[in-house]
């Protein structure tokens, strides 16, 4: 049999092996190294974190290939890069310097105001976000291979992100307990696809690896994240916004993989120094919120 | 019979319900004390630096070494490497199993691919004749086996994908992504 590249069991295959692990927003080449020594299971290669976007302002684009060229230079683990909503050239051009998966990311200012990239046109396989158990199947629906709730980034506030993991989470339970005549209902009231709300419901979970996202600061953050009943963390911000990057970002992996374990969170969430200077995304404008962004 | 999973990250939940597929009682293992009581252990694919990292932290290399002098081990992808005696690079190793292994062998993502192995031994001890399909996913090659190892599947070109030494298991692809249980029932006679 001819090998076969790009296929969805490849696809979704390697979110699979991120599980359990923390996906780190680095932007040049030693945060990387710094990230892949304090054991991430992938980084994010973009040139301004989004607590930094957010502080510019302006339009925000996929990153100069040049600088995420050397970060894929710098580490052995997967690395990830962003895309603007809607921007499948962006996409294209990421697939083709060699990054392992792509993020087509409200944090970045959409393209698009009504279409996301079709995903299923491309070997790279892509990673998206959502705020309900309707976006996230949408984005699966166009080719996502790995989703993540999408929290508020670059906040350092965990609320969006536990409302977003709550959202899916529970979504998924109600779908579980539901008569198969209330599917279709379902479906049109969540404007999500048919098909993936059956397999839902088959499943018991997702058909594709679930991460949490935007706004995780602490060990703590993390492990309630875990404990929500997402598959692993993507930390942006609040890394390299915090006071010691190393020893947080170690402590966060490991908070993760002891997210039961109290007593090894305390011990790792001890002497971490500064945390990111947080901002209240409960309470910010709906214009300011980057989730709002998504169709 | 119980099979520990090591479950300090990667998709370790697969290798789970595959063991639950054919009815073996399972156990997550993060720390030393979840190594009492097992038969044999998993090391699932997942990133080798992160369990590496991770095993380091919280003094499993030599519980788990000691583990595998008399029991049964097998490494997937990661846990492959993990199991090796050299990849050629500074990260924490088990050096279990006299294979030499290459880390990211056959490119980035977009090159990880299936394909189907022609696996004699596993036909042999599954009684089974079909091939069997594997799932690469930016996946390590076996370079060279040396003592007591030996090879158990090579690619049409040459290029090694499994090996077995005594009761370890090395496999630079995922069975535990895939529905066919027979790796898993063949790495189970190794623990019995």
């Amino acid at each position: 049999m001819e090998a076969k590249t790009g296929t969805w069991t490849e696809k979704k295959g390697l979110a699979q092996m991120l599980k359990g692990g923390v996906i780190m927003d680095v932007v040049n080449a030693e945060q990387a190294k710094i990230a892949e020594d304090a054991g991430a299971c992938a980084v994010m290669a973009l040139e301004r974190v989004p607590a930094d976007i957010r502080a510019d302002g302006g339009v925000a684009r996929m990153s100069d290939p040049d600088m995420i060229l050397r970060i894929i230079d710098a580490v052995t683990i997967p690395v990830m890069a962003k895309c603007r909503i809607g921007h499948f050239v962006e996409a294209q051009i990421l697939e083709s310097i060699g990054v392992d998966y792509i993020d087509e990311s409200e944090v970045l200012t959409p393209a698009d105001e009504e279409h996301h990239i079709l995903k299923h046109n491309f070997k790279v396989p892509f990673v998206c976000g959502c705020r309900n158990i309707g976006e996230a199947l949408r984005r699966i629906g166009e080719g996502a291979a790995m989703i993540r709730t999408k929290g508020e980034a670059g906040t350092g506030d965990v609320v969006e992100a536990v409302r977003h993991a709550r959202s899916v989470i529970g979504a998924i339970k109600q779908i579980q307990n539901m008569d198969d005549e209330e599917l279709m209902t379902f479906a049109k009231n969540n404007g999500a696809p048919y098909e993936l709300i059956k397999e839902v419901k088959t499943l018991g979970r997702m058909p594709v690896v679930n991460f949490a996202a935007g706004g995780v600061a602490t060990p703590a953050d993390a492990a309630l994240m875990m404990q929500l009943g997402v598959d692993g963390v993507f930390v942006g911000s609040g890394i390299f916004k915090s006071g010691d990057p190393a020893k947080r970002a170690a402590a966060i992996v490991k908070s993760v993989t002891h997210y039961q374990d109290a007593s090894i969170l305390a011990e790792v969430s001890k002497n971490l120094g500064e945390a990111m200077v947080g901002r209240n995304a409960a309470h910010m404008p709906e214009a300011e919120k980057l989730a709002v962004r998504g169709w | 019979m119980k099979i520990g999973v090591l479950a300090l990250q990667g998709d370790f939940a697969e290798h789970i319900s595959m063991l639950k597929k054919i009815g073996v009682d399972t156990a997550e293992v993060r720390l030393p004390k979840h190594l009492d009581g097992l038969d044999g252990l998993i090391m699932p694919g997942g990133e080798s630096t992160t369990i590496g990292k991770l095993a380091v932290a919280y003094d499993l290399m030599k519980p788990l070494q000691e583990f595998g002098k008399s029991k049964a081990m097998w490494g997937t992808c990661a846990g492959a490497i993990f199991l090796s005696k050299d990849i050629g690079r500074d990260q924490p190793l088990l050096g279990l199993m006299n294979i030499k292994v290459q880390r990211n062998a056959f490119g980035r993502q977009v090159d990880s691919f299936e394909t189907d192995l022609e696996i004699e031994e596993l036909k042999k001890a599954t009684d089974t004749t079909h091939p069997y399909h594997a799932v690469f996913i930016r996946a390590p090659i076996i370079e060279s086996v040396s003592g007591k190892a030996k090879i158990l599947s090579q690619l049409e070109d040459g290029r090694i994908v499994a090996a077995q030494e005594g009761h370890l298991l090395a496999t630079s692809f995922h069975p535990e992504l895939t529905d066919d249980t027979r790796f898993h029932e063949y790495f189970i006679s190794l623990a019995s």
